[in-house]
């Protein structure tokens, strides 16, 4: 079984390409070869800043010869018809066969499809990966008219058994395959002749050129944490930045530098990102201090004066770095200083949010109106949620920020500190964007959460106001993290609030305020012509206004028939309603929705990213409906709790006996209700009870009645399905001894009754029709 | 000249020393176009010339101008007028990368001590409608060139495709000297009898440049200027055929001044503060479609590979 090798050897491929690089080389090769009907025992892909290279063991010397038989026409068939098949078949009259069947004699032809050699298909299969290659982006080069990453030089490809090596046959674009390569571009930039994948390694090795990229993220990190260590210190672990540098290096040699005196004092985070983000440099720390004291560079060569020289350069670059980083430091809080974080954020008023919504301040007013209002629900004091609210973005108006927007918050924690506001204020600047991600840290501090829920319902009821939604695969606004987010906070904090109350606010407070600060708030019909009748040019384009004047709640902000739109218009029109041409409408904010529909629109989407989430926690989907389709379901906290006490009572015996009892009785009862035509709600009297299993489920249903009404209001799930579940042996008794429907009317009519007694109780706990099995 | 291990003293032995390399390798060492351009990039000898089929190799210094980065002669590292060395070959041939190296060694930067990488920076002009891919080059972690092969310019797909190769002069002999303020590094011979300095030259020239980009330039002009230089391109570009002596000759040279003229004038504007956040689109997007009619135009020339000049079509 022969080897096969290749490397296809560019110019400088992006590191950050490379790990889907080798997948996809890995896979695409592979796969063409087994379509072709080779086989092979195993395959690895490798990638270094100029190769990408794959190697096959055990391929299958050449595919297999097939045998394929096709059933023609019979053997009288007219002339024209038999001809016909010997084309398609490529066969003579006498190469086929007759064979007899029930009909007569049918005509088969027997196609012998040889096996090929493995070279020819691989060198089918690599030209066609290499012409389409899904590389994100890819260019041409020269006078050619292939594509690759970069320019393509060489290629490698040979197939090895214990024979010998032979070359595989083929060429790309005028690159033809050989069994040569190159070392490092600079340290041994020779040709290297290669007989198998073991010598390839070694060779390479040979040369400074490291092939396998896990092989140099270890070299690269042993090397780091063992420098660090000497010297008392710790690297600071980033595995992307290991991955990228890896990536950007064939022989890695790892440079140990210290940080100049006068940069010590900055942030640590700003010490780390500016290094990681301009120069890829690891960040070292002192355990003992907390700071950042040295940096780690990886160099792509050995010299003479052992990295002395690529050190120096790295320092120099590092010092120029870190003192524009130290200028926007110094000048960030010379502003803090004179005119507060709050005066920074006035600056926000200039930078649109979203033309529709307006600027980053008009958001950073709703959101602290909100925080104040959820703050008593989540133990925070309003006014100390509304300071933080309008001061956590103010840091977006910071230089740092502006060169590093990824240090957005973490700033203006530094900044609030700076400006003596109080710890919970400063810290609800990082965590008021948390949580950033499924894995991300739930912030639990009450002014952080409550900034964080005001912040993340805001842009979610925002944008669902003017119809800006996510859709398929694209969420440009992260409007399913911010749901998330919000079912996240909500449960991690156990918060009681009521998320349709906290929606409806946040849509009405600002049009309010709007209303207030002389606005007029307008619902606008669609775009009509003038006619000759009318009092405008004729034949011009206008729509028709109403002037929602001084509306006292958010239901009369709606849009009547003939009404399209709502629209915010930033001054005080006197009349009721109007006629304009399309001119007056560019000063209206467009493009608002009814109002009205946003808040079940709304839950309904918190509930299905609850869903998901409870999903994951293993709680099944159709435990959440049953919940869900109870009162109070926009309290999440309350919800869960319920859907949860339910999981756990359906984990046991009773809990599924019960749900067999209550599903036969509602089926039983709601089969007379539609046969009757009325609904048995009311008025089971026992002494109209036949049999004693009759009488003690009434005594039952009393019992447990008398139990699930406390444990209901005090929202103790487990005791009420506890108290359900003493209902399991009185019901299955009775569906034993009785049928229900008794020829005596009377008895039967009271029985059903009976039944309804006890769907009320169940469904008083949880819709159990929407349960499964 | 030179100090004794060989290694430049000057700023301007550097730009001798990469003139006479890339001399040495082929290229038709050009001078300066005579206009205020944003990058060597608008030199028409790179844009006009990587568009079309004709073969194409040459090397020059394009004084630049950035009318925002001007910083009153201050800042060590920025400046609203500095100098790119720019080297254009079509097609790309394909020992650039060596060639390129090499050129460091011309000007002192022994590859053998420092740590030379290609790090992926994709190349994109709006105003020209152009793109490319390659690297900037770093040398010890200092980014010292772009590298970029030219995929489209002006709209048109580049065939064949040319590289080029920018070098930021002062930056890179800044490092190369080991000056840490660009107005202390040695313009001429350090030990000249009349030794001058960059700052000599240029601080001057800095503060008054940066007061009237920023302070006095006329924005009513400028504005007047851009729309005059628009409606000129347009004009140059619709001029009936053939002229009066019966010849066919398309102007797309005299266009794409007018095209160079706007986008120095946008420049302008913008260091003026003068142009909105949504306005910047649309102006680049103006100046864009004059590249691109510019392209057009040149591709249909004889230098563009199209028709030779003077011939009726």
């Amino acid at each position: 079984m022969p080897d096969l090798l290749i490397e296809l050897f560019s110019e400088e491929i992006p590191a950050r390409m490379q790990p889907r690089a080798r997948e996809d080389l890995k896979t695409l090769v592979t796969d063409g070869l087994v379509e072709a009907g080779l086989t092979y025992a195993h395959a690895k892909a490798f990638s270094t800043p100029r190769r990408l290279t794959l190697a096959i063991e055990g391929l299958s010397a050449e595919s297999p010869t097939l045998k394929e038989e096709r059933k023609g026409p019979k053997a009288d068939a007219p002339a024209q018809a038999i001809e016909g098949f010997l084309r398609s078949t490529g066969l003579t009259r006498d190469q086929l066969e007759e064979r007899e069947d029930k009909k007569g004699k049918t005509l088969f032809a027997v196609v012998t499809k040889p096996g090929r050699p493995a070279p020819e298909i691989v060198a089918e299969v690599l030209d066609r990966v290499i012409r389409a290659f899904p590389w994100p982006k890819a260019m041409r080069w020269g006078a050619g008219s292939l594509r690759w990453v970069r320019p393509l030089h060489s290629i490698l490809c040979i197939l090895t058994t214990e024979a010998g090596t032979e070359v595989v046959p083929m060429a790309v674009d005028g690159i033809a395959a050989g069994n040569t390569t190159r070392g490092h571009r600079f340290m041994a930039p020779g040709d290297i002749r290669v007989s198998s994948f073991d010598d390839y390694v070694a060779k390479l090795k040979a040369a400074k050129v490291i092939l396998d990229p896990a092989e140099r993220e270890a070299a690269i990190w042993h090397e780091a944490t063992t420098q660090a260590f000497a010297q008392g210190l710790e690297v600071v672990e980033d595995r992307g930045l290991l991955t990228e540098v890896a990536g950007l290096v064939e022989w890695p040699v790892v440079l140990m530098g210290a940080i100049g005196e006068d940069f010590l004092g900055l942030p640590p985070e700003v010490l780390q990102t500016s290094m990681k983000e301009h120069q890829k440099f690891f960040s070292v720390r002192n355990p003992k201090t907390g700071r950042i004291e040295k940096f780690i560079t990886v160099a792509n060569r050995e010299t003479a004066d052992h990295g002395a020289t690529i050190l120096h350069g790295n320092g120099k670059v590092l010092r120029a770095r870190l003192s524009d980083a130290r200028f926007f430091w110094d000048n960030d809080l010379r502003t803090v200083h004179a005119i507060g974080l709050k005066g920074m954020a006035e600056g926000l008023k200039a930078v649109t949010f979203h033309n529709k919504l307006g600027s980053q301040y008009e958001r950073i007013e709703r959101i602290a109106a909100l925080a104040a209002e959820i703050a008593p629900i989540v133990g925070a004091e309003p006014d100390e949620a509304d300071l933080a609210a309008r001061v956590v973005k103010a840091d977006l108006q910071s230089a740092m920020v502006g060169e590093f927007p990824e240090l957005q918050g973490t700033m203006g924690g530094y900044y609030a500190r700076a400006a003596g506001l109080p710890e919970p204020v400063a810290n609800a600047c990082k965590a008021h964007y948390q949580p950033l991600g499924p894995s991300d840290d739930v912030p639990s501090e009450p002014v952080s959460v409550a900034v964080a829920l005001a912040d993340k319902i805001d842009t979610l009821v925002q944008f669902w106001w003017i119809g800006e939604l996510p859709t398929g695969s694209k969420d440009p606004f992260a409007l399913r993290r911010a749901a998330l987010g919000v079912v996240r906070l909500i449960l991690a904090n156990a918060t009681r609030a009521t998320l349709t109350q906290l929606v409806e606010n946040a849509i009405w407070r600002p049009l309010a305020a709007f209303d207030d600060n002389y606005g007029s708030i307008l619902a606008v019909g669609p775009v009509k012509t003038s006619s000759n009748d009318s009092e405008m040019v004729s034949g011009a384009q206008y729509r028709t206004y109403r002037h929602i004047r001084s509306p006292q709640s958010l239901t009369e902000v709606c849009l009547m028939e003939g009404e399209v739109e709502i629209g915010l218009y930033p001054e005080d029109l006197k009349g009721f309603r109007g006629d304009e041409y399309l001119d007056f409408y560019k000063h209206v904010r467009l493009g608002f929705r009814d109002p009205n529909a946003i808040p079940p629109d709304l839950l309904s989407f918190f509930h299905d990213r609850l869903k998901v989430y409870l999903r994951d926690q293993g709680i099944r989907h159709d435990v959440i409906d049953a919940c869900l389709a109870m009162p109070g379901n926009d309290d999440l906290t309350l919800l869960v709790k319920r859907a949860e006490a339910l999981a756990a009572f359906l984990a046991t015996d009773d809990g599924t006996n019960l749900l067999q009892g209550f599903k036969r009785a509602n089926n039983i009862l709601t089969q007379a209700e539609e046969k009757d035509g009325v609904e048995y709600s009311f008025g089971a009297d026992p002494k109209f009870a036949e049999d004693d299993s009759e009488r003690a489920l009434f005594a039952a249903l009393d019992g447990a009645e008398a139990a699930i009404a406390p444990a209901m209001a005090a929202e103790d799930f487990p005791a009420a399905m506890a108290a359900m579940a003493a209902l399991r042996a009185p019901i299955d008794a009775f569906f034993e001894a009785v049928q229900v429907n008794s020829p005596n009317e009377i008895v039967r009519r009271n029985r059903l009754n009976l039944l309804s007694r006890i769907r009320t109780i169940c469904l008083q706990v949880a819709d159990l029709t929407k349960l499964e099995g | 000249m030179a100090a004794k291990d060989g290694s430049p003293r000057s700023f301007q032995e550097i730009i001798l020393r990469l003139q006479s390399y890339w001399a040495s390798k082929g290229c038709a060492v050009l001078q300066p176009y005579d206009m205020e351009v944003g990058a060597g990039t608008f030199h028409p000898a790179t844009t006009l010339r990587s568009l079309g089929t004709r073969p194409w190799a040459a090397a020059y210094v394009q004084p630049s101008r950035r009318p925002t980065d001007g910083r009153y002669g201050e800042n060590p590292n920025r400046l609203q007028h500095y100098y790119q060395y720019q080297v254009l070959i079509k097609p790309s041939p394909p020992d650039l990368q060596d060639l390129y190296l090499g050129s460091l060694d011309a000007i002192g930067i022994d590859t053998s001590l420092h740590d030379i990488r290609f790090v992926e920076d994709d190349w994109e002009s709006p105003t020209l409608g152009a793109w490319g891919l390659g690297w900037e080059v770093w040398c010890d972690g200092m980014e010292v060139s772009q590298f970029t092969y030219f995929q489209q310019v002006g709209g048109h797909d580049c065939h064949p495709v040319s590289g080029e190769l920018t070098y930021g002069l002062e930056r890179l002999a800044m490092y190369v000297l080991g000056i840490d303020h660009v107005m202390d590094m040695p313009f001429n011979d350090p030990d000249a009898p009349i030794a001058l300095s960059y700052g000599d030259i240029f601080r001057q020239t800095e503060q008054e440049y940066s007061r009237w980009n920023f302070d006095q330039a006329d924005t009513a002009m400028l504005l007047k200027h851009f729309e005059d230089a628009e409606a000129e391109c347009d004009r140059i570009l619709t001029a009936a055929q053939p002229d009066k002596a019966g010849r066919n000759i398309v102007m797309a040279h005299p266009a794409y001044d007018q095209c160079i003229k706007a986008s120095h004038l946008f420049n302008l504007l913008d260091a003026r503060g003068v142009i909105s956040v949504t306005e910047r689109q649309a102006y680049i997007g103006r100046v864009r479609a004059l590249a691109k009619r510019c392209a057009d135009a040149f591709v249909t020339t004889e230098a563009g590979g199209g028709q030779p000049a003077g011939q009726a079509a």
